[in-house]
């Protein structure tokens, strides 16, 4: 059963997770993610005809507060704790290319 | 060592200063800590500040909460203001919170005192706490074996001496099992009971704070402390809870108990914690109680329904970290590849074991087949649950298949380390309460942990029936590498 994960699921999921994995990685996951799902078939093979899912524990529908204005937490305090701000905000690097700008 | 109840009686009365107390419990640390790594940070300067600030409270004739003087462990993935909370992660070393957790604002107003930010696994993920980017804590009882986890360094915390109380996060029984492994009293809440604000997310339809203590009663006062509704944490229950401590001693005459019996081994079970779990069956039935095998069929499947369901929202929630808001950046050309290289870099194999496994379990083609059908099964727990207490007030299992295994054992077997989480899984799932109280020593000398578990909302009965079998079963012993000192 050891085919229910390839090389090739591994680096998808790690794109769609945003990892960047290194090859060896990329080889034990593939290993122990099948070996993970393997057991987790008992579950798939569960009849669960009619039966709805649990989402969460409580049965919670649209929780509101009143709309009243209140002290958040200080911006200047939130931005130091950032690797990188300028002007108030979060800096990031360049997401286009300066030919695309 | 003295109980937390002991402790804020004292104070209260002027027998001891908080200072006099915390001075003491800090140097039990500085002592055993670099054999047992049970703290990410000891927090010597705020601790002291705080004792002195409930001394100074006293001396002006104010009223002084439960917890006067008493010091109290926190888990590192519990944001203390302005004070270092790592998840023991490299992704978040060097962040200081820009706020308090909810808990932490109500203990400090009870009077308590923190000495410690406890190690863990990864962002809580794990059953040995060695998966800590801050390296593995030892268990005080055996210093070759691992105190379970992920809330291995409160668990250890309590047991060495280094504070009556602490808190821990359990998802999967990242309380209960550690407490288990190491001979101390952990509780999990029902889901809501206790604010999560200010508690950093693993999978949040799971995670539950709860306290950790030298015996019952103690973890009673602690939990009474920090619960109710908190309007910063949306899933908190709105409703008052029952006082646990007045029926605390009332014992369990007619009280009927249900052993779960997929819960129960004998595969897979050490032969002591079974033998633990029929001294605790003798205990109760002395005391009055009924005691019946009960079966929970889908229990069975709580491990594998948890391994999707875990991971799923840990995918969703660990997203976060992406090297823009706080902790590590990697610098990369571009934010994806700036992302992916702060994210390979600060997490650790097992937090990416599990956001792969997450992630794929919600990708498209798969989500179905994994995910959904996961969330079915929870469906099917809660269901078998309702259906066992129709016929009992309170069920039984061990809180762990074994005792404390040695470090290393299972650290490149992920299955294997998930199975030591079986019988703890059940109730997050089903959103209920459950609590461990050591019931004995293995042939080892290692502590073996007996779990009591209620339905939702009834930590009061869970109490009473846990006080029964502290007072019953009588584990008095302390772990020898501190009586040697």
């Amino acid at each position: 059963m050891a085919t229910r994960i390839t090389p090739e699921d591994v680096l998808h999921v790690a794109n769609l997770a945003r990892l960047a994995l290194t090859e060896r990685e990329v080889e034990e996951f593939t290993v122990q993610l099948g070996a993970i799902l393997d057991h987790a078939a008992d579950v798939e093979a569960l009849d669960t005809e009619g039966v709805p899912p649990t989402a969460h524990p409580l049965p919670l529908v649209n929780v509101l507060r009143a709309d009243v204005p209140r002290p958040g937490v200080d911006r200047d305090e939130i931005l130091a704790a950032a690797p990188e701000a300028e002007q108030d905000r979060f800096r990031v690097p360049r997401i286009l290319a300066e030919d695309e700008g | 060592m003295s109980t937390a109840r002991e402790i804020a009686a004292q104070v209260r009365a002027g027998e001891r200063s908080a200072r006099e107390i915390v001075d003491e419990h800090l140097l039990a640390i500085e002592l055993r800590e670099p054999e047992i790594h049970a703290c990410n940070l000891i927090l010597v300067e705020e601790a002291r500040a705080q004792a002195d600030a409930v001394d100074e409270a006293r001396a002006r004739g104010e009223e002084l909460g439960p917890l006067a003087g008493v010091p109290v462990a926190l888990k590192d993935n519990l944001c203390t203001h302005h004070v270092p909370t790592t998840c023991s992660s490299r992704i978040l070393s060097g962040w200081r919170p820009p706020y308090d957790a909810t808990v932490v604002t109500k203990l400090r107003a009870a009077g308590a005192v923190f000495v410690a930010k406890t190690n863990l696994d990864e962002f809580a993920m794990g059953s040995s706490t060695e998966n800590s980017a801050f390296g593995v804590t030892r268990n005080p009882w055996d210093t070759s074996r691992v105190p379970g986890g992920s809330s291995g360094g409160s668990a250890a915390a309590v047991a060495a001496g280094y504070a009556p109380l602490a808190l821990g996060s359990d998802t999967g029984g990242s309380i209960r099992q550690p407490a288990a492994l190491c001979g101390v009293v952990g509780v999990k809440p029902t889901y809501g009971r206790v604010s999560r604000y200010g508690l950093v997310a693993f999978a949040s339809s799971l995670d539950q704070i709860g306290p950790f203590a030298l015996d019952v009663e103690d973890a009673a006062l602690l939990l009474e402390s920090m619960w109710g509704h908190d309007p910063c944490d949306s899933t908190s229950i709105d409703t008052t809870p029952e006082p646990i401590r007045p029926g605390l001693y009332d014992g369990v005459q007619g009280l009927r108990v249900g052993i779960i019996d997929e819960l129960a081994g004998p595969e897979g079970f050490q032969p002591d914690v079974l033998a633990a779990l029929d001294r605790a069956t003798a205990v109760l039935e002395a005391g009055g109680a009924t005691v019946e095998r009960v079966g929970v069929p889908s229990a069975a499947y709580g491990l594998s329904a948890y391994y999707l369901i875990a991971p799923a929202e840990a995918s969703s929630n660990l997203a976060r970290y992406d090297g823009v808001r706080y902790g590590l950046r990697v610098e990369a050309d571009g934010v994806a590849e700036m992302n992916a290289a702060t994210r390979d870099a600060g997490f650790g194999a097992e937090v990416k074991r599990r956001i792969m496994l997450g992630t794929y379990a919600l990708s498209a083609g798969y989500y179905d087949a994994y995910y959904g059908q996961a969330q079915r099964v929870r469906t099917l727990i809660i269901r078998d649950f309702e259906r066992a207490y129709q016929r009992f007030d309170v069920l039984l299992s061990p809180t762990s298949p074994t005792t404390a295994f040695p470090i290393g054992a299972k650290a490149a077997d992920p299955l294997a380390m998930y199975l030591s989480d079986v019988c703890t899984i059940p109730t997050n799932l089903a959103g209920a309460p459950a609590m461990s109280i050591p019931a004995g020593l293995d042939g080892d000398g290692l502590p073996i942990g007996i779990q009591v578990l209620a339905p939702v909302l009834g930590e009061a009965v869970m109490f009473r029936a846990a006080a029964a079998l502290e007072q019953g079963l009588e584990f008095t012993a302390r772990p020898q590498t501190l009586e040697a000192r």
